[in-house]
């Protein structure tokens, strides 16, 4: 992207499958010796909720950060509408971000925690009051609009950082682990609630978090980042169910991963064998690779069925003890050990209310799986 | 039963260590108040010691005899108005300037790297650890007509003739403003360290420019910090007899000098006496506004 500065713009280019209403090239952090993000492409359509996912210091909030205007990216360049935002200081960047424990003024009243922004642009008072008043109405809190922050609950301190970070109709919205300050039963009501408002104003959002989840829960698109660099992005169905490196399978739900060898290696199926199973496994789809080149199966643990009556495939099956079981209402995760030392987990749903229906500790097992359920990964 | 009967006439752990603060304040502070309290209302003497006693038994007769005289007399005479006003404007001006000076160092030590925040502290409270007394005779060598500042000036070709530094008010309030610096700074320190910079970040990314999130957001929360560092300053500036019989001149007019004249040139104990609790009542309203305010700030944390 070196086009000289005199020539007319150039042609939007054609991208159908993200467009690039925010536009990331090459962004590279660096704090002293140690590279945050490394070398970030991404570019995100407008009206897109697009969550950056990944694990405690992978980059994600210093990208986010980036895109705010905290800090300066050491390399690349960031576009936002079209706009290189260049060293855009945050004061002047069409941006808004709701902050990890919200960050509300707590000597400001909610209508001035809204109106801050609102009075920065000089807005004339009566419609900064019409603005604050709609917001209110938008969030559903205009009853608190007289309160202190210290005065509110954690979902009410939400919705108000919410209305104040949506309050100047900012290009880009920034959330920063929205839901980390709240419990797990209203973190699912705000989830649902918070992408209700997001996508009734239209607004394009960033959101980092390092829930899967929430992610998967809120997001249309998730990036899926590890030291720096963005593995995978895509829908959250494709990110879960076709991870295209181990790192995504595994920080992306759970997974069994199976490592071994391309013995058969055809077209429209391949077969791995793996030192972990006394089977071969035989996945349904082909790969760019050949015979012999090293491979990791991942298998999800929903996929797997357990059975208490012998199977006897020549692929796909696994025979074992059960190590242990973990009960979580909905489902049971069982850890089946095979004959060599191998824990393979599978997801039981909890169909019956009788739990003597079900394997229980040290019963032989027999596991199983569909030709379709396993994903090969080759890095 | 005898343990028993003694565990309940020792005090608690809980009573003790509320009543240690209790027991101070009544010996060290309620009873030498009590004292010079009852000293204005007696009459001056040639006696030892230099004064009436209020209680006199008579016979069958206690008389109490409460004399006014030396209240009337502060308001009659113009000189100790002059000298409350004085002493009020010294202090309302030296804690502004000591506010001015102190909240920029303390901001600065605030936003240092932590390693350095201690040493800069330390620079802070250091001059502190020398003998007041000394600090301000080294003003005197620094402010006279032939002392470092005029000297300094002359040679650079700046003025003249010397500057006339010394006894002046100015001296005054640089005196107040260096002795009480550290009083201010370390209050708006403490409360301006605790200042989270998500807030700052907020206002910024909301649009505010860097001043006017210092306007909004910094000075309104650190509101706490300057009202303790004020107070601090204001208090004893207020009361102060040192600096300006050192640094003020003659007009310099303060009721810590006042006082001072009254019980030692005139030995008159029950006027100065007098004097002292209209001070400690003038200076009382400050305190009592300050500590209903950090009662409330406890409510809104």
């Amino acid at each position: 992207m070196t086009q000289p500065a005199d020539t007319a713009p150039p042609p939007p280019a054609p991208d159908t499958e993200a467009g690039d209403y925010i536009r990331l090239q090459g962004i590279t952090k660096k704090f002293d010796t140690v590279t945050a993000v490394d070398r970030v492409d991404l570019e995100i359509a407008k009206g897109e909720i697009f969550a950056l996912l990944g694990a405690s210091g992978c980059g994600k909030t210093t990208l986010l950060r980036m895109l705010a205007g905290f800090e300066i990216p050491t390399e690349g360049s960031i576009f936002i509408d079209g706009t290189d935002m260049g060293r855009v200081p945050p004061y002047n960047r069409p941006v808004n971000m709701m902050f990890q424990s919200y960050a509300l003024f707590p000597h400001m009243t909610v209508a001035d925690n809204i109106a801050f922004g609102l009075k920065q642009d000089k807005m004339p008072r009566t419609k900064i009051k019409t603005r604050v008043a709609e917001l209110l109405e938008l969030v559903g809190m205009t009853q608190f609009i007289k309160r202190y922050p210290h005065q509110l609950s954690g979902g009410q301190c939400q919705r108000v950082a919410l209305a104040r970070s949506l309050a100047k109709r900012p290009k880009l919205l920034l959330l920063d682990e929205p839901m980390a300050a709240l419990d797990k039963k209203l973190r699912e009501r705000m989830q649902l609630e918070v992408v209700n408002i997001i996508e009734g104003v239209g607004v394009t959002c960033v959101m980092v978090t390092h829930d899967q989840e929430e992610a998967m829960t809120m997001a249309h698109r998730i990036g899926v980042m590890h030291e720096g660099q963005i593995l995978q992005t895509g829908e959250p169905h494709d990110v879960y169910e076709t991870p295209n490196c181990r790192r995504t399978a595994e920080f992306i739900g759970t997974v069994n991963m199976f490592p071994g060898n391309v013995v058969e290696d055809h077209p429209d199926h391949i077969v791995v064998n793996t030192k972990d199973l006394a089977r071969d496994i035989f996945v349904d789809h082909g790969i760019t690779g050949s015979a012999g080149m090293k491979v990791w199966v991942a298998v999800r643990p929903e996929k797997i069925s357990l059975s208490t009556t012998p199977i006897n495939a020549e692929y796909n099956c696994a025979a074992g003890t059960v190590e242990e079981i973990a009960y979580i209402g909905g489902t049971s995760v069982y850890h089946v050990k095979t004959a060599n030392g191998t824990i393979i987990r599978t997801a039981m749903a909890n169909v019956d209310r009788k739990a003597s229906q079900r394997p229980t500790w040290e019963d032989q097992v027999y596991l199983s799986w569909q030709a379709n359920a396993a994903v090969v990964l080759t890095w | 039963m005898v343990k028993k009967g003694l565990k309940r006439w020792l005090p608690s752990g809980r009573a003790t260590v509320i009543g240690i603060p209790f027991i101070w304040l009544l010996l060290f502070f309620l009873i030498p108040f009590a004292i010079v309290l009852k000293l204005s209302f007696s009459e001056m003497a040639v006696a030892v010691p230099p004064f009436t006693d209020l209680i006199e038994v008579a016979g069958e007769q206690i008389n109490i005899r409460l004399n006014l005289g030396n209240y009337a007399y502060l308001i009659q005479d113009p000189l100790y108005l002059q000298a409350y006003l004085g002493s009020l404007r010294i202090a309302l001006f030296s804690t502004l300037l000591a506010l001015l000076v102190g909240y920029p160092i303390a901001y600065g030590i605030a936003r240092s790297s932590p390693s350095v925040r201690n040493l800069l502290l330390l620079g802070i409270v250091l001059p502190s650890w020398t003998s007041f007394l000394l600090r301000i005779y080294a003003w005197i060598g620094l402010l006279k007509s032939n002392g470092l500042i005029n000297n300094l000036l002359i040679s650079l070709g700046v003025i003249d003739a010397p500057l006339h530094l010394l006894h002046t008010d100015l001296a005054v309030f640089v005196g107040i403003v260096y002795a009480y610096l550290p009083f201010m700074v370390l209050p708006l320190y403490t409360n301006l360290v605790k200042l989270d910079m998500r807030y700052l970040e907020a206002a910024t990314d909301l649009g505010a420019k860097p001043w006017k999130t210092f306007l909004f957001i910094t000075l309104p929360l650190s509101r706490g910090g300057i009202i303790a560092g004020s107070m601090l300053v204001f208090i004893p500036a207020g009361g102060e007899f040192v600096i300006p019989a050192l640094l003020g001149g003659p007009d310099t007019l303060m009721i810590g000098k006042v006082l001072w004249e009254e019980f030692f040139n005139n030995r008159d104990w029950p006027a100065a006496s007098a004097v002292a609790i209209v001070m400690l009542t003038l200076l009382i309203l400050p305190i009592i506004w300050f500590h209903k305010h950090q009662s409330e700030e406890m409510h809104t944390p």
